[in-house]
């Protein structure tokens, strides 16, 4: 189709990360905003505050909308699985099918209070008894990740079963389910879907008030997040600490390949951007001295293990290295702004609300975005030619249908139809009823006149 | 009971709720499509949308539920059906992902179009007949494994009697369920026009339905032979559906009782799928896979069903509650809420 010879296994790759990659965007959405509109709530009901209150009503119906492309896009990645990787799903059914089962209970049981949640806000004459309701949704969409990102863990680390004679054996499932990269690989995803809805709403505050908007609603907005997104930010930079002492541990290639770490050694540098010359030399990179032996096993001296220890076909693709560093220099640049904001509003001489920082805390919204594709983009390459690593390699999990091609351009064609309209019919939500309408259509404008004082 | 039986069976429950939730859902976007046309939009559309808004994310995950679900009990079907139905399946998603988000954006996007009317009508069909490819497919005949290659047979199943039934029985059923639980929702609003519209909806479709039904029936014989003659030792199951159907069809004709009908309707559906599939046992897909051979390991069945357990005891409270807010709440189906 493309010009090349057609192979199954090269189409159903490109297949599952174009859903997946689309598919992330709203899970990231979906697993974070609810925490965030469960904030907003309480917020509303501790400070008896209307604006907080409202802030998760308009939350809650952007995400809605969200909510759908990222439940039929997940129905298409949960049933794509089948499809394009028959024999991986095959050994997975074996032996990590219990956490792929009750992730669509979690969900399951999301969708129910999601549904409750929404068409309830009226109803009930105490605001606690609504609040409850949002609380089974954030437990709901976080148990879907962990559970998710358990099978993610068992694909880098399998264990729980043993292999005879070519035969799955001995199978534990809960074994298979916590595995080594379990802890840090499901704390990493949370807190960082966490920090991401975070700063996907402060871009939005941010905006608003770069408009000159200047109303206090998008200014309360505006620290909610970025108080949040500051504590999330903090997380994933401890939790990120604690990848890298697990991948030294258990995954070394697929550190060493994120690091362009060729030579084993102890007092290992961090290498930042640069490119590779044929024969493996890295030039025009930063070095930070000892950073790598500091990153991988606490001090200086621990060794780091090399790429050249490997054998070369069982290694992954050595561009992981950007994909990495944009994920790693994002995130730097997350704290620093939320940081930066939390400071400058507690410090009260200082105006956080200056025209540089807002524009910096807008960009923080489509950078988290693009972290969180970088970061899954290296999970996955990273791991590469492996799809359970050292069991299964990604071509004998393939598909051998005729037609991927066919399916691939038909799913291009429907995301780009799906991600357009989403993106319209948010905009015309909000566009049509702007938040000051709002205010005055719920008898909350007499605030408005105080608070712009 | 072995484990292969409770799984299947769980499994198979799965697959009815699906039936019923989203034949409802089908249903309703066909014949919310049917009004937007004939102008009687404005007397069935608000009863529609009552009912759905709240419910409409919970339908799509009966269906991913069993879709997973055997995937873990019986991998082998991963296999086998993932490497047959690429296309159908991709198809299948395509529909179910332009339904999904398309009926999102008009109810919360607030904008009323008459595409996103069309698609949301017509996905309402189209879904149903490609869905029911799968269910096709396992009597047998439409696949070939040839040197561990499995191909699905277009030609055959484009061109057998059999398919057609099937898709025909399953889109007439979509519309009378659908029908009958209109009606009774209807008639809880005490919305009488709507009512009225709704009611002849379900006495339209009820005979289609039976007749494609008893129709297939006999199709089946010529298929799979195998099948059919276990089918007919469980003669009894189906003449319950037989006579649930006339009650049901009776009672909504008669207007009466349209809460008893309904159910008549899901006891007509439910015996008529239960012997369906306990007579195509043990084959999951005929003659190449058993449930005992494409089977997990013990231990990780034990553990699917205590997370099945575990699940039920989470999900029926809040599918309880759901349904005292939205369905059993005489307030809010009358729009008083």
């Amino acid at each position: 189709m493309f010009g090349f010879e057609y192979d199954p296994v090269i189409y159903s790759r490109i297949l599952t990360s174009l859903t997946l990659g689309f598919h992330i965007i709203f899970a990231t959405i979906g697993v974070g905003v609810p925490l965030m509109i469960a904030i907003a709530e309480w917020m509303g009901i501790k400070r008896n505050d209307p604006h907080y209150t409202l802030l998760a009503r308009r939350w809650a119906r952007g995400f809605v909308v969200t909510v759908a492309v990222g439940v039929v896009t997940g129905t298409a990645i949960g049933l794509q699985l089948s499809l394009l990787w028959p024999n991986f799903m095959q050994a997975a059914g074996h032996t990590i099918g219990l956490p792929l089962f009750l992730e669509i209970f979690a969900f399951f049981f999301e969708a129910i209070f999601l549904g409750i949640y929404l068409y309830t806000w009226d109803r009930f004459k105490s605001k606690m008894k609504h609040f409850l309701l949002v609380i089974p949704i954030v437990i709901g969409a976080s148990a879907s990740a962990f559970f998710i990102t358990t099978v993610n863990g068992f694909m880098n680390i399998p264990q729980g079963f043993e292999i005879v004679d070519g035969v799955l054996t001995n199978v534990s499932p809960l074994a298979a389910m916590f595995n080594p990269a379990t802890p840090t690989k499901v704390a990493h995803v949370i807190i960082t879907c966490y920090l991401t809805s975070a700063f996907i709403l402060g871009t939005i505050a941010a905006i608003h008030l770069i408009k000159g908007n200047n109303h206090v609603y998008h200014k309360k907005a505006l620290h909610l997040t970025m108080v949040s997104g500051a504590v999330f930010a903090i997380a994933t930079a401890v939790i990120g600490d604690l990848s890298g002492k697990y991948l030294h541990e258990y995954q070394p290639e697929k550190l060493a390949a994120a690091e362009w770490h060729f030579e084993t050694e102890t007092e290992a540098p961090l290498i930042l951007g640069g490119i590779l010359t044929e024969d493996n030399e890295v030039k025009y990179a930063l070095e930070i001295p000892y950073a790598l032996s500091i990153l991988a096993g606490g001090t200086p001296d621990s060794e780091v293990v090399g790429l050249n220890d490997f054998p070369e076909d069982e290694l992954p693709p050595l561009w992981v290295h950007y994909a990495f560093d944009l994920m790693v220099g994002i995130g730097m640049y997350l704290s620093l702004v939320s940081v930066l904001f939390v400071v400058m509003s507690w410090r009260k001489k200082w105006n956080p609300l200056n025209k540089p920082l807002l524009w910096a805390i807008a960009a923080g919204g489509p950078l988290s975005m693009v972290a969180i594709e970088s970061g899954w983009v290296f999970a996955e390459v990273g791991r590469q030619p492996w799809i359970i690593n050292g069991i299964m390699r990604t071509e004998e999990g393939a598909t051998t249908s005729a037609h991927v091609d066919v399916m691939f351009v038909l799913f291009v064609t429907l995301y780009i139809i799906l991600g357009v309209t989403c993106a319209v019919v948010l905009r015309r939500m909000f566009k049509k009823n702007p938040v000051e309408h709002e205010l005055e259509k719920r008898g909350m404008a007499q605030q408005k006149r105080v608070s712009n004082e | 009971m072995s484990y292969e039986v409770v799984g299947i069976t769980v499994l198979w429950i799965f697959l009815y709720g699906y039936l019923i939730v989203a034949s409802i859902d089908f249903g309703a976007g066909f014949f919310s499509y049917y009004s937007h046309i004939t102008n009687k939009k404005h007397v069935v559309h608000n009863i529609i949308q009552r009912y759905l808004s709240p419910v409409w994310e919970v339908t799509n995950v009966f269906l991913v539920f069993f879709f997973v679900g055997i995937v873990g009990f019986f991998p082998d079907t991963a296999y086998y059906y993932g490497t047959a139905l690429l296309i159908p399946g991709s198809v299948a998603i395509i529909l179910l992902a332009l339904r999904g988000s398309y009926y999102a954006f008009a109810t919360y996007g607030a904008k009323d179009s008459h595409l996103y009317s069309f698609l949301y009508g017509a996905t309402g069909l189209l879904i149903p007949a490609s869905l029911t490819t799968v269910l096709t497919i396992s009597e047998g005949g439409y696949l070939v494994v040839d040197n561990g290659n499995v191909q699905l047979l277009y030609g055959e199943l484009f061109t057998s009697a059999y398919s057609w039934g099937v898709v025909f029985l399953a889109i007439f059923s979509v519309l009378f369920i659908s029908a009958a639980f209109l009606t009774y929702y209807a008639s809880r609003a005490k919305d009488k026009p709507a009512l009225e519209v709704v009611r002849k909806y379900a006495l339209s479709w009820a005979g289609p339905t039976i007749i494609t039904g008893i129709v297939v029936f006999f199709l089946l014989g010529k298929r799979n032979p195998v099948h059919f003659s276990n089918m007919m030792d469980l003669w009894w199951m189906f003449g319950i559906s037989f006579v649930t159907f006339v009650a049901a069809t009776v009672l909504i004709w008669k207007r009466r009782n349209y809460g008893t009908a309904f159910v008549l309707v899901m006891v007509q559906f439910f015996t008529a799928f239960f012997a369906y599939g306990s007579a195509h046992l043990p084959y999951l897909l005929y003659p190449y896979l058993t449930i005992y051979d494409g089977f997990t390991n013990d231990a990780m069945a034990l553990a699917l069903i205590i997370a099945f357990i575990g699940g039920l005891l989470l999900l029926i409270p809040s599918l309880i509650l759901l349904m005292r807010l939205f369905l059993f709440d005489a307030d809010y189906v009358e729009g008083k809420k």
